[in-house]
Formats: structure tokens, sequence, C-alpha cells
């Protein structure tokens, strides 16, 4: 187990450090001035400068990238001031220190996540398991087919309906917002509960087809067979044999979907106007803001890659012929 | 020399044929035995399931209305471009239509849109055709690379089959949406002058460059994994053995072989490009006024449905049929090619 996290994070620390040179190579590759960005209007070429200097823009892009990796894990010195590890450096568009609004956006973005994901992970698998227990039955038909439909709905299709009907029409919740925990659950709770319903109706939807598949699949399958044959109720190998094996792909995709999500869910958050990572990422993109983007584009990088070792670290839990080594 | 080989493959198909595959069927005529295809065979099977002839002719009627759009616009006699709604008085009140239900009459089928004052029927049919363009486009070229690395990886192996397992590793572990959100504008920005205009052409050819680039790795893995265990068949043996070059072995033995996948895969990757496009688009980083566009209508939907709802329903409606039909599609496409697996 420990040879296998020493050995997947050397390969995560890898892949980031490609990502990150990608990305900071083609953001440079563009014959866009960021320093235009910082200085504003009445904009001189000493203004530009300065700026240029202050950022470190007049070094060879080589040696930006450099300090801007090295300030990640040391720290590094601005003439603003010094800026403590992890330092994504400062944003080009208003200054604001980039690992600090990250921090500051990330909990809108873990609300709307976890609360959504634990919505679909249980009701999306459980009405799979439910239709594929009444496999060909009505009740099986209905979910399907609703399934079918709703996994086909689009955030942005969806959202301003629910928005139309609930809050302008019927008014039973407000306007969306994000509320911290601590300070008020309760306005928390309600601020976040259509985003949640919207996202995970269709998340439910996905989980439940790829449930219904995949243990439709692990009935079929020789032990699950040989359980039967030796007189096991339906019940127990429905829920001890067939279940535990229908689980993997499930994981797999949770693991994925989790990961993009904590880097956030971009679209549900731009409907909904939610303070999160992915309303961060949509403006610094509109604003050309290269630490912004690369300070999220980094950090929702490492959501991806942390899940997918846990994902594969929980196959050894599921499928006991899993080795990890 | 090739007809051990070609009976070989039509004996080894692992697409699941089974004795139903080999079994030689009557024919109506003279009580005579004919061979049939496993293409033919699995024409057959589809033509049987009822909901993918349907939902086959659906998707086909998309994309003949895309095709067909400059026809359509012809016939019911609007373009998408012309501001309806500004030039004739007493269309829109306010920005907003002045009829209800957004407009919708005998002379607009899908009403007008709010403010600028647009034939949404006409945007609509102009919108799927760019999208739809754009999505197959992005399809080929991304089944296209998946089949040459993913076979490539598959059958060369070793060195070969690390780099390319490599790479996909890589991108997967990309951000796809931040991505794309992220490099659409810096690409345009390598290729165009920020003072320029961007030509239409060169945005759809961004958009197919950034969403190709994520988008062929899952198809390519598939590939590369069937290759690995097609490789160590019989018939693929027996063509080494009868002097066949690697090329000629993945061109004529291979890839008849892993062209049930590729089909399949193929059905599902064009629903997600589409969606991926819209989303783009709703995020504002996708095709610019006044090219129609798909997802952008949703995206001025956004700014419309607290006072006229009905703008938002005609792409949304469409968009959820396409995705469904177009799955339903690809179900049974997979069942006709592979009857045994269950559904």
């Amino acid at each position: 187990m420990l040879r296998f996290l020493f050995r997947r994070s050397l390969g995560a620390i890898v892949i980031l450090l490609i990502i990150s040179a990608f990305t900071f190579f083609l953001f440079f590759a563009a014959p866009r001035d960021p320093a235009l960005l910082a200085c504003g209007k009445n904009c001189t070429p000493d203004a530009i400068a300065v700026i240029h200097k202050n950022l470190g823009l007049d070094k060879p892009v080589p040696v930006q990238y450099w300090l801007f990796m090295s300030g990640i894990v040391t720290g590094r010195d601005f003439a603003v001031g010094h800026c403590p590890a992890p330092c994504f450096g400062y944003s080009f568009a208003n200054n604001d220190p980039v690992w600090d609004t990250i921090l500051d956006r990330f909990p809108t973005t873990v609300s709307l996540t976890i609360g959504a994901a634990a919505v679909f992970l249980t009701a999306g698998v459980g009405t799979g398991m439910i239709a594929a227990w009444k496999q060909g039955r009505l009740i099986d038909k209905i979910f399907s087919s609703s399934s079918l439909v709703l996994s086909s709905m689009q955030i942005y299709f969806v959202g301003p309906i629910v928005l139309a009907l609930l809050v302008y029409n019927l008014g039973w919740f407000g306007q969306p917002k994000y509320v911290p925990i601590t300070d008020d659950p309760v306005g928390w709770f309600l601020g976040l509960i259509i985003p949640w319903f919207v996202l995970s109706l269709i998340f439910t939807a996905q989980y439940t087809r790829m449930a219904r598949s995949s243990m439709i699949e692990q009935l079929q399958e020789d032990h699950v067979r040989t359980a039967r044959a030796k007189g096991m109720t339906s019940r127990t190998v429905f829920f001890r044999y067939a279940w535990r094996g229908s689980l993997i792909p499930i994981v797999t995709i949770f693991g994925i979907d989790l990961g993009s999500l904590f880097g956030g869910a971009m679209i549900t958050e731009y409907t909904f106007a939610l303070p999160g990572l992915g309303t961060l990422a949509v403006k610094s993109v509109q604003n050309t803001d290269l630490p912004m983007v690369m300070g999220v584009m980094l950090f929702a990088a490492t959501f991806i890659i942390l899940l997918n070792i846990v994902v594969d670290a929980c196959y050894a839990f599921i499928d006991p012929r899993v080795r990890l080594s | 020399m090739t007809s051990p080989s070609q009976t070989a493959v039509t004996q080894t198909d692992p697409s699941g044929l089974g004795p139903e595959g080999l079994r030689k069927v009557k024919d109506r005529k003279g009580g005579e035995l004919v061979g049939r295809s496993p293409g033919q065979l699995m024409w057959i099977r589809f033509k049987r399931d009822r909901t993918g002839v349907i939902s086959g002719c659906v998707v086909l009627a998309f994309f003949l209305i895309g095709l067909l759009a400059p026809l359509i616009s012809k016939l019911y006699g609007k373009d998408p471009y012309t501001r309806y709604g500004q030039i004739t008085p007493g269309l829109l009140v306010n920005g907003y239509p002045a009829q209800p239900n957004g407009g919708i009459s005998a002379e607009f089928w899908f009403g007008i849109e709010p403010t600028l004052g647009r034939d949404v029927f006409m945007q609509l049919v102009y919108g799927i055709r760019t999208t739809l363009y754009l999505s197959v486009a992005i399809t080929l070229v991304s089944v296209l690379t998946a089949i040459v690395l993913g076979v490539a990886a598959g059958y060369f192996g070793g060195r070969v089959d690390y780099f390319i397992g490599r790479v996909i590793d890589l991108l997967m572990a990309f951000p796809n949406q931040l991505f794309f959100v992220a490099f659409v504008p810096v690409v345009g920005a390598i290729f165009v002058a920020p003072e320029d205009a961007m030509a239409t052409w060169m945005r759809c050819l961004i958009l197919i460059l950034v969403l190709w680039f994520l988008g062929w790795m899952s198809l390519a893995r598939l590939l590369r994994g069937t290759t690995l265990s097609l490789r160590e068949r019989e018939f693929i043996d027996a063509a080494k053995v009868s002097g066949a070059s690697p090329a000629r072995i993945i061109r004529r033995e291979l890839l008849p072989n892993v062209m049930t996948p590729i089909l399949v895969q193929t059905t599902y990757m064009l629903p997600s490009f589409v969606t991926s496009i819209a989303g783009l688009s709703f995020l504002g980083v996708g095709l610019v006024e006044p090219t129609p566009d798909w997802g952008r209508m949703f995206a001025n939907a956004a700014d419309y449905y607290r006072n006229d709802i009905t703008y938002l329903f005609f792409p949304g409606i469409a968009m959820v049929l396409f995705i469904v039909v177009f799955n339903l599609l690809g179900d049974s496409v997979r069942d006709a090619f592979d009857p045994k697996r269950a559904r």
C-alpha cells in the first residue's frame, strides 16, 4: 500500500509538472501582453516596464516558469511584498493573491459538490439497483426510460426552468446563493438546494443507468450462477455477490466525477451565479489572468489525479483479486 | 493467398456473432445456402429493432435539417440573421414579443427572439447545422487519431505502447472542461492577432483542435485493449506466417475486427461533443454573433428566461431529443453487433 501510494504520488507530480508547463508556455505563446491588463487605462510605456519588472515578465519565459514553480514550494518575493508558499503569484486583473482567492472560492465548490454527490450517489445507485432487481417489470421500465431522458438534459436547460418555476413564479425559494455553513447552516442549505437538485438530477439519471447495466452484467457472471445453483436465495446473491462486483465501474466513474466537480462545476456555478472555482476560472479566462488560470488549473488537476489514486486504492478493497503493487 | 485469412476474419469475428453468425441462412429462391457477412447480419438485426430504427430516423432527420438548412430557409422564407422584430413595428414590445408564448404565430413558427427579434426557428435550424458540422468534424478526427494510436499501441506493444499509454494517462488527468474554456481563447490568440477580427472558419478550426485534443483518449485506450487481445489470435498468426506486412495485417485483419467498438463508441462520442460545444458557447467561449449556434441560444436564453421562457424551450427540447435518440441509436447499434450482451 505504501509503495503504491509513493509510486502514484511521484507519477502525479510528474503529470502536474507537465500540465503546468503546457499551460504556462501556451499562455505565453499567445502574443498578448499581460501587463496591459494589470496596467489598465492611462497606460504609459514606463508604467508597463515597471509592471513587467514587478511581475517578473521581463525575464525569459523558461525562467519565469521556474520562478513560478519554485514559488509554489518555497514562496516568492515580489515588489509588493513576500508571498508565502504555496505561492501562485498575484492576479493580473486585481492583484489579489491567487492562492487566497482559490481558498476563498473553494468552500462554495465543495459545498455544491458534496451535497450533490451525496444525493446522486445514493439515489442513482439505489434506483439503478431497484431497476436491475425488477428487471423487465413496470418499475424498471419507468426508471430506465425516465433516467434516459433525464440524463440527456443539460444544466443550462434545466437550471433556468427550475429557477423560473420555483424562484420567480412560485417564490418557494430565494435566489441560489452561498452562505458559509459556519455562519448560517439553514441559509447554507436553502441557498444551495436548487443547484444541488439540478446538478444531482442529471447525475442521478446517469448513475441509475450505469448501476443498472453494471448490475445486470454482474448477474450473468459465473460466480453468481454458482451461488444460485448452490441454493442461495436471490436476495443474498443479489446483495452479497453481484452488488460488490457491480460497484467497480461505479466507483471508477464516481471518482472521475468527484475529481472534476471539485475542480469547479463550471456550468452549474455559472448558471446559478455561485462564486465557486468554476466561475473564478471562467472569469479569469475572460480576463487572460494567467496566474489565476494556472492556479485553478493545477488545483483542479490535483483533485482529478488525487481521486484517481483513491479510486485505484479502492479497487483493492472491493475486489480482493486486485493487488496494488 | 488471401482466401484463408479472409475466411478466418469472418469466422473468428469477436463481435459475438456466435452460432447465428456462422449459420448459413436459407435463400428464398433456390433453397440454397448463402453466407452473410457480419455487416449484413448486423443490418438484419438492426432492422428488427424498432426503437433503433425510429431513433435512427430521428438522428437522420437532425442531420438532414442541418444539411438542408439553406433549403429550409428558402421554403420558410426567412433567414437567421434578419432582425424581423426590429424592422417590423408591433412584433416586439419593450424588447419582448408582443404575442403570447414568445410570439409563436403562423409566420414565426417558433416565435421571435427577444430584443434582437430574429426568427427562432431559423436560428435553431442553422444552429443545429453549425453544431453538427463541428461535432462531426471533431468526431472524425478523434476517431482517426484513436484508431492510429490505439491500434499502433496494441499491435506494436513495447515502447510504442508505453509511450502512447503515458500520453493517454497525462491527457486524462487534464481537467477537460476547464481546459476547453481556458484554451479556446489562448489558441485563438496564437493564430490571430488581438486587433484583427477572427474569421468564423478560424474559430471553428480552433474549437475542433481544442476539443479533439482531449477527445480521442478513451476510444484509443479501448482499441488498444481490443487490439492487444486480437494480436494473439490464430488468424493474425496465420497472416504473419503467410508473410503479410504489418501494414497489411493491421488494415485487412485487425481493422475489420475493431469496427464494432469504433462504431458503437462513435455513436456515444458525437452527442458528447455536441454538449461540449454547446457548453462552451454557453460559457461564452464558443462561436460568436452573428454565426447561428445551438449552444449560444442557451446563453441568450439565460438573459431572457425570466420574461420569456418560451425561447429556452426550443433549443432545449431539441437538444434533449437529439441526445436521447442518439443514445438509443448507440444502444441499438451495440445490440445489433453484439446480441449476446444484455442491455
